[in-house]
């Protein structure tokens, strides 16, 4: 019993033992990541983290990483997303043909676009918990309506984008986008959330275990309806920033970017377990801005796409893989 | 302070409880003792709301109360402490603790007041090895626990229900939850403890509480019984149930372990000999199914010998000739949506081998063979279901077939015929171990009795031996 009880008790010293958390051999990794892309950029003759390389980066993050921070609540809470890449051309279209070219629309395209999203939200949330739908076959099926109303709709680029509101999509204040200064506002809420309100912890107790959230009084189907409207919204930002960035509306802009399959896998790669109750928001800025160094590396190498999609399909695994066997570690 | 009077309840037509008297005094340890299936869980679950009672009244200070939930008995100042925790693993003790009822400041969650107001409770209960913000899964088993308690006292509960609080404590562990326990009566807090432990009943309760077939026996001061005659209040009854004779001819050993362990268990020795059956008793907990387990290769020995091998997987243990009957059929033995030709051949296919040419004779042999073989399993009684995991390892001819509580949740006769059968089996020369909670049908089946406790072998009984001797080895008492 001795033994059993010493291997429970907390770990001594070691760097094994400060690398508990996926969060930090994640950091970890980009850190190496940062300096292995430089000595083989180098190596080639280019330079890495030039400027332009790193805005590059930040750039191709943001919608990415807004929309990954909202699967992280989602996910976290024992749920998962698949509704929001056409989530993201809805929203698109919306800010697009309201704004019309408008400076003066675009409050209330804004306005509009979070209100059509927060509703994509609660219908998920609540095929979700009130008809007992599989998370995975919930938003499925809503992405697929989402689908079937913009083909039906629109075959192109539609909308206008003011000049103004183009600056959410390419300005920048020294060497930091706008962009990315949005996506660092909607994680550092989220954090917030998650770390210090009722709905975060509550959040966190639904994913870890339904049943014991439950039986401590929480109201564990408000808690997921919640945080998929959070997803939405999260969606529709998303949207936003994308809308800004083209110009106009497109009906395509959420799927060409794979941002369903891609938000979760950043979130997982992240750390956060897709059973749901563990994780969080830094995980999932970590491997958002994993995949993007990966993809900038390639970018100055100049490596073809195929080749780049099989080694983020390695990494993900490889990453998950890591994470459990830590996780296996400490239970023997 | 709690009190219950002629309590009933009965699960799909099934009796578990009939009047049902028990009262609890604030400051009192009040055990709740009896043997396997005397309905003490029931009871528990009774007394915090998880099952309303059929019959009977609750009153907790005189006024009539009614819980149609968990949360509702919390309320009014009762909290359960289970076998298996209510906590998030993830999260720290803190977080637990005020899981569903976070202190807010300003909107935001308060952290600080949160820690303090655990530490403080933390700090009553004497307990300084851990505090408020260590990640529960780090925690070994008695602190979570601990965790539990704390849990239960900062919703200021009165009566704390303990069900087999020491099951997954080891032997120091055990005081320090002694120690807890004083400090909860000295607060007056009334605790309710199961367990089957003699010696722990004897020395924290105030009083006992005996409970036999789902009805009351007796309640005493522990200071008016010993424990051989609460042995003999649990389980005295009449022997009238009819076993199939025993043919007591032992042949050659087609299992032998030796010294063999692993995680639950300990310095193992067992033959298990063509003809015989042997019977393996023990409490919850005292590693009987895991012995089952381990010989069939599902959680491996790790150490010590096993002859003819030692199986290292499930496969490997079929290879051996070894089938087990798994305690949970419904989870562990059957694919309840497949008919029954799916389910026998279960194994046979797995592992490309076995008679599949002679399923009719076999279900005909159990006495299966009216019904339909492209029947689904779900449909079928539980008498019938359990057939079906019998002739699913009979087509492998098997050696040595392990029995986790074959008559579990069965009709009286098709225990018989399940009786009958493994009898039968055992006279063709086949080794049969049996795991068995009821001990009355253990001690009628079994040629011998081994007896576990605390996953070490406490004594080998010869055929026919009695419940008490039986309980006495259980559970660890020598009077």
């Amino acid at each position: 019993m001795d033994l059993l009880t010493r291997a429970r008790g907390p770990a001594r010293g070691g760097l094994a033992a400060h690398l508990r958390e996926p969060t930090q051999v994640l950091f970890l990794a980009l850190l190496g990541l940062v300096a292995a892309g430089w000595v083989l950029v180098a190596l080639d003759g280019g330079q890495f983290l030039t400027l332009e390389s790193v805005v590059g980066i930040q750039q191709r993050s943001a919608a990415l990483g807004i929309v990954a921070v909202g699967q992280t609540l989602v996910i976290l809470a024992g749920s998962l997303d698949l509704s929001v890449a056409y989530l993201i051309s809805l929203a698109s279209l919306v800010a697009a043909e309201i704004m019309a070219g408008q400076d003066g629309n675009i409050g209330p395209a804004v306005a509009a676009v979070l209100a059509v999203s927060a509703l994509v939200g609660l219908v998920n949330g609540l095929v979700i918990t009130r008809l007992q739908v599989h998370a995975f076959i919930a938003t499925l099926g809503v992405a697929l309506i989402i689908r079937g109303a913009l083909d039906h709709l629109y075959d192109g680029p539609a909308g206008r984008v003011p000049e103004s509101f183009q600056v959410l999509g390419y300005s920048r204040i020294g060497p930091v986008p706008v962009s990315a200064l949005l996506w660092a506002g909607v994680a550092v809420l989220a954090w917030l959330l998650l770390s210090r309100t009722r709905l975060g912890y509550r959040i966190y107790a639904v994913g870890g275990d339904e049943e014991v959230a439950r039986l401590s009084g929480i109201r564990t189907g408000r808690v997921v309806v919640l945080a998929h409207v959070l997803c939405s919204v999260c969606a529709g930002v998303a949207g936003l920033l994308l809308a800004a960035r083209l110009g106009a509306g497109a009906p395509t802009v959420g799927t060409d970017g794979g941002y369903d399959l891609e938000s979760i896998a950043a979130v997982v790669l992240g750390g956060t377990a897709l059973a749901g109750g563990k994780g969080g928001v830094a995980g999932t800025v970590g491997g958002v801005l994993l995949l993007a160094v990966l993809d900038s590396i390639f970018n100055q190498l100049e490596v073809n796409s195929f080749v780049k999609d099989v080694v983020r399909g390695v990494v993900i695994v490889v990453a998950v893989a890591v994470y459990a066997r830590r996780t296996r570690g400490r239970r023997a | 302070m709690l009190s219950m009077r002629g309590i009933g309840k009965s699960f799909l037509g099934v009796r578990v409880l009939s009047g049902v008297d028990l009262a609890v005094t604030a400051g009192e340890v009040h055990a709740v003792v009896g043997e396997n299936g005397a309905g003490k869980s029931t009871l528990m679950k009774i007394v915090c709301g998880v099952h309303p009672p059929d019959e009977g009244t609750i009153e907790l200070d005189g006024r009539p109360v009614r819980f149609g939930h968990p949360l509702e008995a919390r309320r009014s100042g009762i909290a359960i402490i289970y076998q298996e925790f209510n906590l998030l693993p993830e999260r720290t003790v803190a977080e637990n603790v005020f899981l569903g009822r976070e202190p807010v400041r300003r909107g935001l969650v308060d952290r600080a007041a949160m820690e303090e107001a655990t530490a403080r409770l933390l700090g009553e209960l004497g307990e300084d090895a851990f505090g408020p913000r260590d990640v529960v899964k780090r925690l070994p088993v008695a602190q979570q626990q601990i965790v539990e308690i704390v849990k239960a006292l900062s919703v200021d509960a009165r009566l704390v229900v303990m069900d087999e609080p020491t099951a997954a404590l080891a032997e120091h562990e055990v005081e320090s939850l002694y120690r807890l326990i004083g400090r909860l009566r000295e607060r007056g807090v009334a605790v309710l403890y199961i367990s089957h432990r003699l010696r722990e009943v004897f020395d924290l309760a105030d009083r006992v509480t005996v409970l036999k077939d789902g009805s009351r026996v007796t309640t005493l001061p522990i200071g008016e019984v010993t424990p051989a005659e609460l042995i003999r209040l649990m389980v005295g009854r009449d022997l009238g149930a009819y076993f199939p004779p025993r043919s007591a001819r032992a042949g050659e050993v087609r299992l032998r372990l030796r010294a063999a362990g692993n995680r639950k268990l300990r310095d193992i020795d067992l033959d298990l000999r063509a003809g015989e059956i042997v019977g393996i008793a023990g409490l919850q907990g005292s590693g009987r199914s895991e012995l089952a387990r381990a010989i069939f290769g599902a959680e491996p020995f790790t150490t010590g010998e096993m002859t003819p091998a030692r199986p290292r997987s499930v496969r490997e243990g079929v290879a051996l000739g070894i089938g087990l009957v798994t305690e949970d059929r419904k989870a562990e033995g059957l694919a309840l949506r497949q008919s029954v030709r799916d389910n026998v051949l279960l194994v046979a296919r797995a592992v490309g081998a076995g008679n599949r040419a002679g399923v009719r004779d076999l279900l005909e042999r159990v006495r299966l063979a009216p019904v339909r073989r492209d029947q689904e399993v779900r449909y079928l009684s539980g008498g019938n279901q359990q057939k079906v995991v019998l002739v699913k390892w009979l087509t492998m001819a098997p050696r040595v077939l392990l029995f986790d509580e074959p008559t579990r949740g069965i009709d009286v006769g098709a225990k018989a015929a399940v009786h009958d059968l493994m009898r039968e089996l055992a006279d063709d020369g086949m080794a049969i171990m049996m795991i068995s909670s009821e001990l009355p049908e253990l001690i009628g089946m079994s040629d011998r009795v081994v007896v576990l406790r605390d996953g070490r072998v406490a004594g080998t009984l010869p055929a026919g031996a009695s419940e008490e001797a039986v309980m006495r080895l259980a559970a660890g008492e020598a009077a």
